[in-house]
């Protein structure tokens, strides 16, 4: 086992920069995972890590070691493939000890490591098969199989549940993070799904257009996004931004969404905002469990406004309703008893406490 | 009693329009469809391949005027001829290093064309076909120039390293060498184009799960390469090795069999005894030959195929 880092890794496709200057440390048994939209440069990056690309600048180490020029084979690395990459000839078994085999160690051993990884996944009774004959949630566990007899300093993982149905893709989550409990290897995975990233991870890296934009515990990700991005992708439904502006109104601090809606920020937040200059064009960053239904003991600063639902979706422990606000479609979570109905008026309360303000032009939360 | 007569009576009636229900069943079922949309074709191969095939094994028991039934004796005669285990020999020789060659060089070819990026294969993959797609009556006539033992290109420019002239077409072992030279030169495209498209059906994933397990080049081919092409590398050389065995026009442009009978197949044999010499029931009889032979090796060959088949 090892730590990983990366330290301004570029890469470049001909004039395309697909990954624009990492920074990364991994720390030893850690969980990393890296998230973003298609194109965000993860899976590339990934690949740099596991030797499969080559890195056009910039270093890449493992375990203390630069591997910039090591090949896949000597990095002592192990990946689980998006659609597995079993070999289709070869017996469940003989996939997960091609690697040992390759590397010539006693049968006993192999024997050995092959009974142990079947059992931790639970696939023993699989063992001779071929992959043809395995379920999509079976060859998984067999990819990860292949990768825990190996013992490597450092788990890849490339989207590996992204094949499988919503259910067992729930439940290989849950698999995965107990093997990992298990091995402690320290393991960089791959998705484009937030709530894998969230679930999984130790610390999650957030992706966009080649850079990182943030690294941090999904608590803080979810709670102090640094980016209108992170603030966007961490969350579903996501975060609402509008349009406001700041305001001094008789000697407190105030945003002002719309003509009619202007709200006093708690004190906390007014001395954190009082320096920002008025006349920026701001955004309120607010997620939907923060626009709720109104009711009598509402706490210090929460306001309320009155509005009319375009749309509501029961979800049974929680409706969601949608509305606009100057145009700018909005989306809170109520109680399901609360009375919300399409095209019906409702009082909603906004919980300031928990709100962000983010410049609209450079997208940097304040 | 009575009761049976009525109850015989019944069933007897009711069997009627059961029997023109089957018949409406069996002609609505797609297997009887489809029996009788390839009819056509079914009655066009046994017009040209059954019934030349069985006609060749009655006449191969005729006597050399064909005036009378001898039986097996054209075939007991062939045993006793030296030429025929010769030409056993020779067939076998020729098609098996042909096929060789061939596989070898088209599965050589097929990794380096695999590996050239985008339009530029598709130039390449163009260029590589073209012996094949020329008909090789004609291009083994531009062979036998090229072997022309006194004024070809080939004395020619060995003639700068101080070889030669080699007498390409009258020595037994050059003869050989070159008929095998041209059937690999003319099949090898074949093998090319197969092996090409078994190597694109190969999931990249698959060689960079192996790199990471620890596999090197060669290790790649022997456990990923190799076991996914089999079912094509055994469908290939079982056609190829048919085709080659079956070989006419090369054998019969360049040498003619020649010198002394060295470079004679199956099928030039049965020509020159068949033809040339007249005696067609002995031509017949030497090219049935050919069937045991070729049905044993289709058995060895395919035998896993249809137990791999679905492995991927």
């Amino acid at each position: 086992m090892a730590e990983v880092a990366l330290r301004k890794v570029i890469k470049r496709y001909d004039d395309v920069e697909a990954v624009r200057g990492i920074d990364l440390d991994i720390a030893d048994h850690e969980f990393i995972v890296l998230v973003g939209p298609s194109g965000c440069g993860k899976s590339t990056t990934l690949r740099m890590i596991a030797g499969l690309e080559d890195i056009t600048d910039g270093d890449i180490m493992i375990g203390g070691d630069v591997v910039n020029d090591v090949p896949p084979k000597d990095r002592d690395i192990a990946m689980v493939f998006q659609n597995y990459a079993l070999y289709p000839h070869m017996t469940v078994a003989e996939n997960m000890s091609f690697g040992l085999r390759l590397k010539h160690y006693p049968k006993a051993e192999i024997k050995a490591r092959v009974t142990e990884a079947a059992r931790l996944l639970d696939i023993t009774d699989l063992i001779d098969r071929k992959p043809k004959q395995l379920s999509g949630g079976q060859r998984q566990r067999v990819a990860m199989g292949r990768a825990i007899v190996r013992n490597p300093k450092v788990f890849l993982f490339d989207e590996p549940l992204s094949n499988l149905d919503a259910k067992l893709r729930v439940q290989m989550r849950i698999e995965i993070k107990k093997v990992h409990q298990k091995v402690r290897t320290t393991t960089v995975y791959v998705t484009h799904d937030q709530v894998e990233a969230m679930t999984l991870a130790d610390r999650v890296v957030v992706m966009n257009k080649g850079r990182i934009e943030q690294i941090g515990t999904p608590n803080e990700l979810y709670h102090k996004p640094a980016t209108r991005f992170v603030a966007g992708f961490i969350g579903s439904p996501a975060m609402n931004f509008l349009p406001c502006r700041l305001e001094d109104a008789g000697g407190a601090l105030q945003i002002r969404l719309t003509d009619r809606i202007a709200f006093a920020l708690p004190p906390a937040r007014a001395t954190r905002y009082n320096a920002l200059p008025r006349t920026d064009k701001l955004l309120l960053g607010i997620r939907p469990e923060h626009l709720t239904e109104s009711h009598a003991h509402l706490g210090p600063g929460v306001e309320t406004f009155d509005t009319v639902l375009d749309v509501t979706e029961p979800m049974g422990m929680e409706t969601l309703v949608y509305f606009g606000l100057e145009g700018t479609p909005v989306c809170g979570r109520v109680d399901p008893n609360a009375g919300a109905a399409d095209g019906a008026p409702m009082r909603l309360a906004m919980d300031l406490n928990n709100m962000h303000l983010l410049n609209e032009e450079t997208g940097v939360v304040l | 009693m009575a009761d049976v007569v009525v109850e015989q009576g019944r069933l007897a009636r009711a069997a009627s329009p059961r029997k023109r229900t089957s018949l409406r069943n069996a002609m609505g079922r797609k297997s009887t469809v489809a029996f009788f949309l390839t009819l056509p074709l079914i009655l066009l191969i046994a017009l040209l391949v059954l019934y030349p095939a069985f006609y060749s094994v009655y006449l191969a028991t005729l006597n050399k005027a064909m005036t009378k039934f001898v039986g097996l004796s054209n075939f007991t005669f062939l045993f006793k001829r030296e030429t025929f285990w010769m030409v056993v020999r020779q067939s076998c020789i020729f098609a098996i290093t042909a096929v060789v060659f061939k596989a070898l060089i088209g599965f050589i070819v097929a990794h380096f064309v695999h590996n050239i990026p985008g339009k530029k294969q598709r130039k390449w993959r163009g260029m590589l076909l073209v012996p094949w797609v020329i008909p090789p009556a004609m291009s083994t006539l531009a062979w036998l120039w090229l072997f022309d033992p006194s004024y070809s290109a080939f004395n020619y420019t060995l003639s700068f390293f101080g070889i030669g002239p080699i007498p390409w077409l009258g020595d037994t072992f050059w003869a050989r060498f070159s008929v095998i030279l041209v059937n690999v030169w003319y099949g090898a495209p074949f093998f090319l184009i197969m092996y090409l498209a078994a190597l694109k059906s190969v999931p990249d994933q698959l060689y960079e799960a192996a790199a990471i397990d620890g596999a090197n080049w060669w290790q790649k081919i022997w456990h990923i390469t190799l076991p996914m092409m089999r079912n094509i590398i055994a469908i290939t050389t079982l056609f190829s090795l048919i085709v080659t065995f079956a070989n006419f026009d090369i054998v019969r442009i360049l040498t003619s069999g020649g010198p002394l009978d060295r470079t004679h197949l199956f099928a030039t044999w049965a020509f020159q005894v068949g033809i040339q010499s007249s005696d067609i029931p002995l031509g017949a009889c030497v090219s049935l030959f050919m069937v045991p032979i070729l049905a044993v090796a289709a058995v060895f060959i395919l035998r896993d195929v249809n137990k791999r088949g679905n492995e991927a």
